[in-house]
């Protein structure tokens, strides 16, 4: 009933290959857009910054993820890393008075440039010990980044983001940060959905499907699979660079440490590897959930009277974090997307449900 | 050039090494039978040591008989491990493997945490921390035990890969399917693995315990086990022990020197970057069979 099929023919390939086959999902997409648009004015601020500004940011940074990993098939332990390496380079560039337009993107191609070194062991090996190098280059980047004055402002330091100025307005209100963050986010979902539809998405299919088999249907490769490291370090970078300066205001090093890196997978496994809608589920659940959940637990404890120590009642985001994602993995490996997917295809035939073949 | 410096340097970190290996000998154990590469190997030394602990404070043993009911004890974990986390991902792909095996160590440590709390605990295994000279060389009394126990337990594997038990995990890390056709049951051969691995890993727990205390960050001897193992190659056991020496002795001697330039805590770095050297140069190992795949 919603998702009506009823009278939409596909005449021409352009028509078959558009972004939204049933103009349900076009209106559901214009809605979502414009309820993004007055979420500032809807929902309370403390809400905002601290639940939907972290959830967009991270939704794109998961995207860049998914992109090497769901596409490419190219496994990246160290993705924290190169969102690190954006974000030194934005803060380093914009205390050194460089336009804040200008740092991003350069934040963006510094994380490049140092992302294709890690695919250089991508030329080499695949599977499990690309994981392992990439996993041992995000420790070699979290010394490197920890230890080099230049780059931290020296051990165990903290510095300053500079506040945001956007083609010459300062940008300090949490609504203006919220609509970079916004901007942001549906630059690289548009990206991510034209992707697909691509000959460059379709080489990176190919070789994640197999990458000899793609070597033998004419598609080079070793220059798939960098241009994919190069394109989701570049997304990292400006995801790590734009997350400074909108929602921690300040960068140390602990904010891209490799259980970051883990963080970031756990998004995209748990949301489902090579969708896009399956990105911003998996960081709702792993960012925002287990938050939650202890604050419901709490708020019962509360309620029963019962008392539940200090320290358990810390530790439950983690234990919960873990939790999920092994419930994930055992029950629902292809992730939320599947779910997602199941109930699109159940509501296309509903009320119809026997018709389905 | 200081030669005593230098031979301290390298003796202590061979030993050190040493019990490197005992993380990275669970990890050649689990990898050899099921082709499973097991992050999680340091949150289940962390975990061994803290049974160790519980077991040794809770029942009030003695700590010589604390190990090996705490060893028991990881041996049913291991098996539950596999039974409940693993099985169910045979045959799917390796990212969720790995994922599992990286969530399991969340789990593991937010568990301890839980449990246990936070604070850094006393594991008194009965070695004295006089220092030990051999001319003017200093030794830790606790590396060479732990060293001892690693060359041990080679020995022990070494022979254990002979007996029918060994011969049938010997033929499942061959090839599943054969193994299935002549009637060994393979979920058993890798449950026991896992169930191996988990005793080898309590005994690096509570080796590594009682030399810098029990507490989570002991589940970051996930990286040594892990460049361990690739060096000496993932599925060969006496592998496993020669790099451990060798990984010891190149983390001691460069950290022992980078140290002094860079301010401390290069030890970390030399391991990551042997990690990756291993891989770009050979990534089967030394020891490893060569039919890993490569491009």
């Amino acid at each position: 009933m919603f998702y009506r099929q009823a009278g939409i023919h596909h005449t021409t390939y352009r028509g078959d290959r558009a972004l939204f086959a049933i103009p349900f999902e076009r209106w559901q997409i214009g809605v979502l857009l414009a309820f993004a648009l007055v979420v500032p004015a809807v929902v309370s601020s403390l809400y905002m910054k601290s639940y939907v500004l972290p959830w967009l940011i991270w939704s794109a940074a998961a995207l860049g993820l998914n992109l090497i990993l769901g596409w490419a098939g190219q496994f990246h332990f160290g993705y924290a890393a190169i969102m690190g390496i954006g974000a030194y380079t934005a803060v380093h560039a914009t205390l050194n008075r460089i336009p804040f337009e200008i740092a991003i993107v350069l934040g963006g191609v510094m994380a490049t440039l140092i992302g294709c070194a890690f695919a250089i062991t991508a030329l080499r090996v695949r599977g499990l010990y690309l994981a392992l190098s990439t996993l041992a280059l995000q420790f070699v980047m979290d010394w490197v980044i920890n230890k080099v004055p230049a780059v931290s402002g020296g051990t165990q330091a903290t510095i300053q983001a500079p506040s945001m100025r956007l083609l010459g307005n300062e940008i300090t209100s949490d609504a203006g940060l919220y609509y970079v963050a916004l901007v942001w986010c549906i630059l690289v979902t548009v990206f991510m959905l034209n992707l697909r539809r691509t000959g460059l998405g379709r080489a990176l299919v190919a070789v994640r499907e197999k990458d000899f088999a793609a070597a033998v249907i004419g598609v080079n490769s070793f220059y798939y699979k960098l241009v994919a490291f190069a394109m989701s370090s570049f997304i990292g970078g400006v995801s790590g660079a734009i997350l400074v300066f909108c929602f921690y205001h300040a960068v140390t090093p602990e904010q891209f440490a490799v259980n970051v890196s883990i963080q970031v997978l756990a998004m995209v496994i748990v949301g489902g590897l090579g969708s896009i809608i399956g990105c911003y589920f998996g960081v709702a659940f792993i960012l925002l959930l287990p938050g939650i959940v202890a604050n419901l637990i709490f708020a019962a404890a509360q309620a029963l009277d019962l008392k539940i120590g200090i320290e358990l009642l810390a530790h439950i985001p983690a234990l919960l974090y873990g939790v999920l994602i092994i419930g994930f993995l055992l029950f629902e490996p292809l992730g939320l997307a599947k779910i997602y997917s199941n109930l699109r295809n159940y509501f296309i035939f509903w009320p119809f449900g026997y018709a389905k073949k | 050039m200081d030669w005593a410096l230098f031979l301290e340097l390298a003796i202590n970190g061979a030993l050190a090494g040493l019990m490197y290996s005992l993380v990275a000998l669970g990890i050649v154990l689990i990898y050899k039978s099921s082709s499973v590469p097991n992050l999680a190997q340091g949150a289940l030394a962390m975990l061994g040591a803290y049974v160790v602990l519980a077991v040794f404070e809770g029942l009030k043993l003695p700590i010589l008989v604390a190990l090996p009911v705490a060893m028991a004890a990881m041996f049913g974990i291991g098996m539950g491990i596999e039974r409940v986390a693993l099985r169910r991902l045979a045959g799917r792909p390796l990212v969720m493997i790995l994922m599992m095996t990286l969530a399991l160590e969340i789990f593991l440590r937010a568990a301890a945490l839980t449990t246990w709390g936070g604070t850094n605990r006393v594991l008194p295994l009965p070695i004295s921390s006089d220092p030990l000279f051999i001319g003017p060389i200093l030794i830790n009394r606790s590396y060479v035990a732990g060293g001892a126990l690693a060359l041990l337990l080679f020995g022990f594997f070494v022979l254990f890969f002979r007996t029918r038990m060994g011969i049938v995990l010997r033929a499942i890390s061959d090839d599943y399917t054969a193994s299935w056709s002549v009637g060994i049951s393979v979920e058993r051969g890798v449950a026991v693995s896992w169930a191996m691995s988990a005793v080898v890993a309590t005994l690096a727990g509570a080796l590594w315990g009682s030399i810098q205390g029990v507490d989570q960050s002991l589940s970051s001897l996930l990286l040594m086990g892990i460049a361990v193992a690739v060096l000496g190659g993932l599925d060969s056991i006496g592998g496993a022990v020669l790099a451990g020496i060798l990984l010891g002795i190149i983390q001691g001697v460069a950290s022992g020197y980078l140290d002094r330039l860079v301010g401390g805590g290069s030890r970390e770095l030399v391991v990551a970057a042997t990690l990756v050297l291993t891989i770009l140069i050979r990534p089967h190992g030394l020891f490893g069979r060569e039919d890993i795949q490569r491009i």
